[in-house]
């Protein structure tokens, strides 16, 4: 167990190291922040000043050189266009991304495993379809789209829901969240639900195919000939023999949640790392796109980590010391 | 259903509310604040958020001519010297008193803060020595008679010396050091969501009408709508064309619009040789057809500009026939926008020796102007029927820019904004000069002896009548070359409640302090 982990920490380090460099060669292919932000009345000498003064004068292997000095010393640099820390800029909207996705995760999960449940007993009740034509939708309609007429309809014409923004916030362990409030939670809901529409989709689809497989295996069928009652063989026996798939690919889209809220976060105007990346690359701000793009791979690596080490808790079969990466 | 009732209600508190002296406007701003610090980087959204908490020696109006600000009258000593008088009893947000070493130290400031992707410096570079005459006056020296320097110094805010000496970008951004004398304090600064303010109640000028002033951070255009609808803002600034008709039809919204600086138009690569144009079976062309007078005004003919303004941009634009907008200083009114006339266009070409046309790349940003996409494809369009194909290629600014500016496109969209048109000329139209920093955005590198002379001179004219004659003069040798290819003046568009009136700016700002409860008999636009 102990050595598998530390082999996956060992891979994810050389993919940290891939990643900055390519980062790094792209942005530079591009060209550089002063071309967009200096201003109309600049000549070449202040042009040439502002490029030597951010150090982007410099051939590219130095300027990569320079940033894994700095990067090993645990700083990548500060941000071209804010004048502050990288890491800094997007720790500090770290949380609002966290709790958009787990708060989309939330209703995924919550409303999506007994409605899939629901659609897997009784495939060919009217309930059943209901489900299943309404989980077609949350899968093929844009997240844009949506977004923008959930704002059409329950802020814009109903009033009931603010349309963008995040709520005030409280600390909770020293992290700033929204959903303790109430004015918190009413501007959580909408960019929410929209986030988790796609999720709440999947996760209906994939417990319902794994209730139908479930409820014609052996086992489900010898629970029930043990006389037990259809709550504990559902509830139980079938839900944690499902389970597996459903980690796993929530697991995942946890991952895809949190770096990819970049839709809903625009439309919502949410607070959240997704906006502050698109912004950093129209202005070519190499330091955030690069500190960026490191920690959503960290990320990935972790959450990654994390359902792997889940999937030997829910089904004791698997043994981790035993697989090969 | 609810709405339509509870609105009236609603309103009437509001005017009760606003009566009673507790005001607060909200508005949805549309590009992302970087730092409060007003000398970090020069970037327009940044400039509009410090124009509420700083000032500086000169002002504009709304017609974006030069005004009094800190300093309450300026001279020119002599071919070299300025001097500027400061407005008496001006307090900063910490109650001290505005001194000229404030304005010594502002003006400083810029060149020490190296790690800048858009310094100040452009601005300050110009003045070599500075002279405390007393408490209130400041004399500034130029190694060359330079005429610019009360219009620069508009681009550099007055910070108090005393919090500023030593500050980080961090302690401008908490507030500890942007202490400056405009009419709101910083409340705070919620990076990439909100900047919110209080009223200066010590505030020199006229009492702004707020008390709170929340500039909410919405990019997106469709979002920044939705919420102006949804009455979580009062006002908002930039919106979308394809909103203007909507907006105009609900009774409880008006609009604000006044001609912008920002005159679009297309560079055309006059070298010898110019990549990307060829003739129709793709064969390099030599000479550059781009070089000859006739193809550029067949081009200039070929264009419908009048078809662009009330089609693509919905009316948001007017044809333009001189680099800067009709209020600014040194618009030549007498010219006129070239007339739409394919024939005229054919014949001109012909006679350049083209009469098949060529072929050339055309290329824009995505991003960055009004509807600059679809702009791009309506002038490929109009070019095809004179017989020039003019391949499209549009891309975001990130990446355009850097391909523009090392001249990769034969045919490039580009918006500008200047105070004046000597300016203008200088940057966009004069020959290319590093040594001499002209013509740093003239990416067709055209050149013209004539235009250089006249520009130079009008820009070491202190006198601001003979100076703006120059300036006019340069304006029309220049057009009538037609060195770009001239679109239009975007109009900047403020949409808000229909009790509020705004006075609209030529500069785009979009300033706070000049939001005010409408009169009863305020035009709907």
């Amino acid at each position: 167990m102990l050595v598998y982990v530390i082999r996956r920490l060992m891979q994810s380090i050389v993919v940290l190291f891939v990643m900055s460099a390519l980062v790094f060669v792209g942005v530079y292919a591009i060209g550089n922040p002063v071309d967009i932000l200096i201003n109309p009345q600049a000549d070449q000498e202040d042009i040439e000043r502002a490029i030597k003064g951010l150090g982007l004068d410099k051939p590219l292997w130095e300027q990569y050189l320079v940033f894994l000095q700095r990067a090993a010393a645990g700083d990548l640099g500060k941000s071209f266009a804010f004048n502050v820390p990288a890491i800094q800029l997007i720790l500090e909207r770290m949380p609002a991304t966290l709790e958009l996705a787990t708060a989309a995760m939330v209703i995924a999960i919550v409303l999506g495993i007994p409605l899939g449940l629901l659609a897997g007993l009784k495939p060919e009740s009217l309930g059943a379809r209901t489900i299943m034509a309404g989980s077609i939708l949350g899968f093929s309609l844009p997240t844009f789209w949506v977004g923008l007429m959930l704002i059409m309809v329950f802020s814009v014409h109903l009033g009931w829901l603010p349309s963008n923004g995040r709520g005030p916030t409280t600390d909770l362990l020293g992290i700033p969240v929204s959903f303790l409030s109430w004015a918190g939670l009413r501007h959580l809901v909408l960019p929410a639900t929209n986030l988790a529409l796609f999720n709440l989709a999947l996760v209906i689809r994939l417990t319902r195919s794994g209730t139908r497989e479930a409820m014609l295996q052996d086992y489900v069928k010898y629970a029930r000939a043990k006389g037990l009652s259809d709550a504990r063989v559902i509830g139980v026996h079938v839900l944690k023999n499902i389970s597996i798939p459903i980690v796993t690919v929530t697991g995942l889209q946890f991952g895809a949640l949190i770096a990819f809220a970049i839709v809903t976060e625009s439309i919502f105007a949410w607070p959240g790392m997704g906006k502050l990346l698109i912004d950093s690359i129209n202005v070519l701000d190499r330091p955030v796109i690069v500190a960026y793009l490191l920690i959503i791979v960290t990320l990935f690596i972790a959450i990654n980590l994390a359902v792997d080490l889940l999937y030997s808790v829910l089904d004791p079969r698997v043994r981790l010391a035993d697989a090969k990466g | 259903m609810i709405r339509p009732l509870a609105r009236p209600v609603l309103a009437a508190f509001a005017l009760a509310s606003g009566l009673a002296g507790a005001a607060d406007l909200r508005i949805g701003m549309s590009a992302d604040v970087t730092s409060i610090d007003p000398h970090f980087v020069n970037i327009t959204p940044n400039n509009n958020v410090a124009w509420h908490l700083f000032e500086a020696l000169t002002h504009v109006d709304a017609d974006a001519r030069l005004v009094p600000g800190l300093a309450e009258s300026w001279r020119a000593v002599d071919a070299t010297t300025w001097e500027f008088k400061l407005r008496r009893g001006v307090k900063f947000h910490d109650g001290s008193e505005l001194t000229a070493e404030d304005v010594a130290f502002s003006i400083d400031r810029p060149a020490t803060l190296a790690a800048s992707p858009g310094p100040f410096t452009t601005f300050t570079r110009p003045i070599v020595s500075k002279q405390l005459v007393d408490r209130h006056t400041i004399r500034v020296k130029t190694a060359a008679p330079y005429a610019m320097v009360p219009y620069d110094l508009n681009s550099i805010f007055i910070v108090s010396k005393k919090a500023a000496a030593g500050a980080s970008t961090e302690d401008f951004n908490t507030g500890k050091a942007a202490i400056g004398t405009g009419p709101y304090r910083l409340a705070r600064f919620a990076r990439g969501e909100r900047v919110e303010l209080v009223r200066n109640d010590a505030y020199w000028g006229a009492r702004p009408a707020w008390d709170k002033v929340i500039l909410r951070i919405v990019p997106s255009d469709g979002p920044r709508v939705s919420a102006l609808l949804a009455d979580e803002f009062d006002a908002i600034e930039y919106v979308p064309t394809p909103d203007l008709k909507r907006i105009r039809s609900t009774p409880r919204f008006r609009l604000e619009q006044k001609v912008s600086w920002r005159t679009i138009f297309f560079t055309m690569d006059q070298r010898d040789a110019a990549p990307g144009v060829t003739d129709k079976d793709g064969r390099p062309l030599s000479p550059n057809p781009l070089r000859d007078p006739r193809v550029r005004e067949a081009i200039a003919k070929a264009i419908n500009r009048q078809a662009i303004v009330d089609r693509v941009m919905d009316g948001a634009a007017m044809p333009a026939s001189n680099l800067v907008a009709p209020p600014v200083f040194g618009h030549v009114a007498s010219l006129k926008p070239e007339a739409y006339d394919v024939e005229g266009a054919r014949k001109l070409l012909t006679a350049a020796g083209h009469p098949a046309g060529f072929t050339m790349t055309l290329a824009a940003p995505n991003n960055r102007y009004l509807n600059d996409e679809q702009v791009a494809q309506a002038v490929a369009q109009m070019l095809a029927r004179v017989g020039i194909e003019a391949k499209v290629t549009t891309m975001p600014l990130a990446a355009y820019f850097p391909k523009a500016r090392a001249l990769e496109f034969p045919f490039a969209m580009l918006g500008w904004g200047s105070f004046s048109g000597d300016l203008a000329l200088r940057s966009l139209v004069m020959s290319h000069d590093a040594d001499r920093g002209t013509g740093a955005w003239n990416w067709g590198r055209y050149s013209n002896p004539q235009v250089d002379r006249l520009v130079t001179q009008a820009l070491a004219t202190v006198d601001e009548g003979k100076r703006e004659a120059l300036a006019r003069e340069a304006m029309t040798a220049a057009m009538s070359d037609r060195p770009v290819l001239l679109l239009h003046h975007q109009l900047a568009t403020w949409a808000m409640r229909r009790d509020l009136a705004y006075a609209a700016r030529t500069d785009e700002y979009t300033l706070a302090h000049h939001f005010r409860p409408a009169t009863k008999d305020e035009p709907r636009r």
